[in-house]
């Protein structure tokens, strides 16, 4: 922490050079796209969504247009949009958290050490097939005549089928589905490295095991947690697959909007304000969670 | 079970699969006293501590603390607190916030836990420390807090796990007299585990000496070092001359021993029954070995002849390493009290008598050696 502060490490680090190639990979497929990304998000759009070219720049920057792209998605309808987003993802993030955590603490504290792998592996196997195909799964499972609901059929536990599929719970399914193993793998990173003398210690001091929990293993955890958060918050606020497949027209999410004004409304320049403003306020909160941790001095992610 | 027990202990089992770690352990842990369980790694003392804690279910048996029985009880139902071997010192929380740790549970007043705090922190030195991380401690300092965290509390038995194995030789004899020292000027009950016998002649009051689950034996630390009850206890407190004997005649509190090397010894008998031509063996401390160039036999002083195998200079005292005709390898200390010129009386290769005070000598039956 301090080493990184000192302005002379900074000079004779021979190892400056050997971040190079780290620097590119960003540059080219980071820094740059964003920058593209940044500079449409001021253009209009043309006829047959080319980018209109622009006469006068002076006017065209007095006259707000510039800003025209950013002003439109404040409308209602993407405000609505993008509040839709934002909750979804916080509840995905919540309720990955909140099913993740025992998981996790299962397998890192309470299954014996030779299971520990074998645990970890049936909680990451699936998510070696296609994204795609376990979204579709999903939709043979929920949908009306799929098995969930002919099963509650037969068994005679419901008269007509539940309609599961195309609104915001087959969503959230679809999103939890998808972002749970990455809750689950940080979790694992941090609670393994937990010393479990000290929750011995807790108990000695007098904590029951709920005040140890609160008072040693959350806090000792917390950065787990919030790398759990931040790479399952991130992708939930930005998903576009999940939503299309489960989540029928009336669950629109921000990924969505994006995708469609750049495959079929053709308005490029939109799209990319939209999508630049999701990736600032996402900047936005690595940047915080980066502050947090180098207070702390612990960082697993960044 | 008495009141001037602190710890009762009955019968007290634990196993790990087939392995018993410990195995039907008894003991009565007084009121007060210093008392340590001494042995090898392996040897079950550090379960049998974790059993006293809570952090382990016995298979078998009970423990009673104060006069309750707390067999099932879980840890922080306990009267006992625990110096962990590597201080378990909460990472994320300042060195007052540690030592207040379990305060609230013990039904401190939230403003006066800064007092006993206080209080605390200074019983182990350590005022002016409060707003420090564990990271920002050396190791002492960090021991100190564990010791300051339990203490805290006020626990009627404090469990210390080796909590000195951390720190350098110098730092660690320092410390084991203030720790003897605040044990005597609180009157808590110490239970301390170590594997270093000197550390715990050091600071106890009684010493059990454990092996393979069990008890070998328990006495006061000067008895343990003394008169050790068996072969097993005698090794591991250094006491490693073995004389391999058979019994000639015991009769008018005399033993009187025909020695596998030749020669005849009287020991004087300590009670024990002995049948004629039982083979035992018994020990002397190095210490109380003593070389000489006559044999004094005559004037009853059991001497054994011996070649000399070496010598070894260690600055206070010198280590002869012997050799019998029975090829029985002794080692003998001697004190360097004389000048310098004349310490190497005797030269390497040459011939000595072994001699030794009688009374010295501790007859340990042959057990039979566990494989």
């Amino acid at each position: 922490m301090s080493r990184a502060r000192d302005p002379r490490s900074r000079i004779r680090n021979p190892a400056y050079p050997l971040v190079l190639p780290t620097w590119l990979v960003l540059g080219v497929f980071f820094l740059l796209p964003l920058t593209i990304l940044f500079v449409i998000s001021f253009a209009q759009r043309g006829t047959y969504g080319s980018l209109r070219p622009i006469e006068d720049f002076g006017h065209y920057v007095t006259s707000g247009k510039i800003l025209a792209n950013y002003a439109r998605s404040l409308h209602p309808i993407y405000l609505q949009i993008f509040w839709r987003s934002l909750w979804m993802a916080v509840v995905t993030t919540v309720l990955c958290l909140a099913l993740s955590y025992p998981v996790a603490y299962y397998i890192a504290v309470v299954a014996p050490p030779r299971r520990r792998n074998f645990l970890l592996g049936l909680a990451v196997v699936p998510f070696w097939t296609s994204f795609l195909i376990r979204t579709y799964a999903w939709m043979f499972l929920l949908r009306t005549e799929g098995l969930i609901n002919r099963t509650l059929l037969s068994a005679g536990l419901v008269s007509h089928p539940l309609e599961l599929l195309y609104n915001n719970f087959a969503v959230l399914i679809g999103l939890l589905y998808g972002e749970i193993p990455f809750m689950i793998l940080p979790l694992f990173a941090s609670l393994e490295k937990l010393d479990l003398s000290l929750l011995e210690a807790s108990a000695d001091l007098g904590a029951s095991r709920a005040s140890t929990f609160l008072r040693v293993t959350v806090p000792l955890t917390m950065p787990g947690i919030v790398a759990g958060i931040i790479l399952v918050f991130v992708p939930s606020l930005g998903q576009f697959i999940v939503s299309d497949l489960l989540g029928g027209a009336r669950t629109i999410l921000a990924g969505n909007l994006i995708q469609n004004q750049f495959a079929v409304a053709r308005n490029k320049p939109f799209g990319s304000a939209v999508a630049f403003e999701l990736t600032a306020a996402v900047l936005a909160l690595l940047f915080v969670y980066t502050i947090y941790t180098r207070k702390k001095g612990q960082d697993v992610l960044l | 079970m008495g009141s001037d027990h602190s710890v009762e202990i009955r019968g007290l089992t634990k196993r790990f699969g087939d392995v018993a770690a410990v195995d039907a352990v008894s003991m009565d842990i007084r009121r007060g006293e210093f008392f340590s369980l001494l042995g090898p790694s392996g040897c079950g003392k550090t379960t049998l501590l974790r059993m006293i804690g809570g952090f382990e279910l016995p298979s078998e048996g009970r423990i009673a603390i104060d006069g309750a029985d707390v067999t099932l009880r879980p840890p922080y139902e306990r009267p006992v607190n625990m110096v962990f071997q590597h201080y378990a010192l909460f990472p994320h929380l300042s060195v007052e916030a540690n030592v207040a740790f379990g305060l609230r549970y013990k039904g401190v007043d939230r403003a006066r836990q800064p007092e006993v705090v206080r209080e605390a922190l200074a019983l182990v030195q350590l005022s002016g420390f409060e707003k420090r991380l564990p990271h920002q401690l050396s190791g002492g300092q960090r021991q100190r807090v564990a010791l300051a965290r339990a203490l805290a509390l006020k626990p009627s038995v404090l469990l210390l796990d080796e909590p000195l194995g951390a720190l350098d030789q110098k730092l660690r004899k320092e410390v084991q007299v203030q720790l003897k020292h605040l044990q005597r000027e609180l009157g808590i009950t110490f239970i301390f585990v170590t594997h270093d016998q000197e550390e715990a002649l050091t600071m106890s009051d009684r010493i059990a000496v454990m092996n393979r689950g069990r008890v070998e034996q328990m006495d006061e630390a000067a008895r343990v070092f003394e008169r050790p009850a068996t072969e097993f206890v005698a090794h591991f407190m250094g006491a490693a001359n073995f004389f391999s004997a058979r019994v000639r005649e015991a009769a008018g509190g005399t033993l009187s021993l025909a020695l596998a090397a030749g020669g005849e010894v009287r020991l004087p008998l300590n009670g024990t029954r002995y049948r004629p031509d039982e083979s035992v063996r018994f020990v002397v401390r190095p210490e109380k070995l003593d070389l000489r160039a006559r044999d004094l036999s005559a004037h009853g002083v059991p001497s054994v002849a011996v070649t000399i195998e070496d010598r070894v200079y260690q600055g206070i005292s010198t280590m002869w390493i012997v050799r019998d005709s029975a090829d029985e390898r002794f080692v003998v200390y001697e004190q360097n009290e004389k000048p310098f010129e004349e310490a190497s009386r005797f030269a390497v290769g040459g011939r000595a008598f072994l001699c030794w005070n009688p009374s010295h000598a501790v007859v340990i039956r042959p057990e039979a050696e566990p494989s």
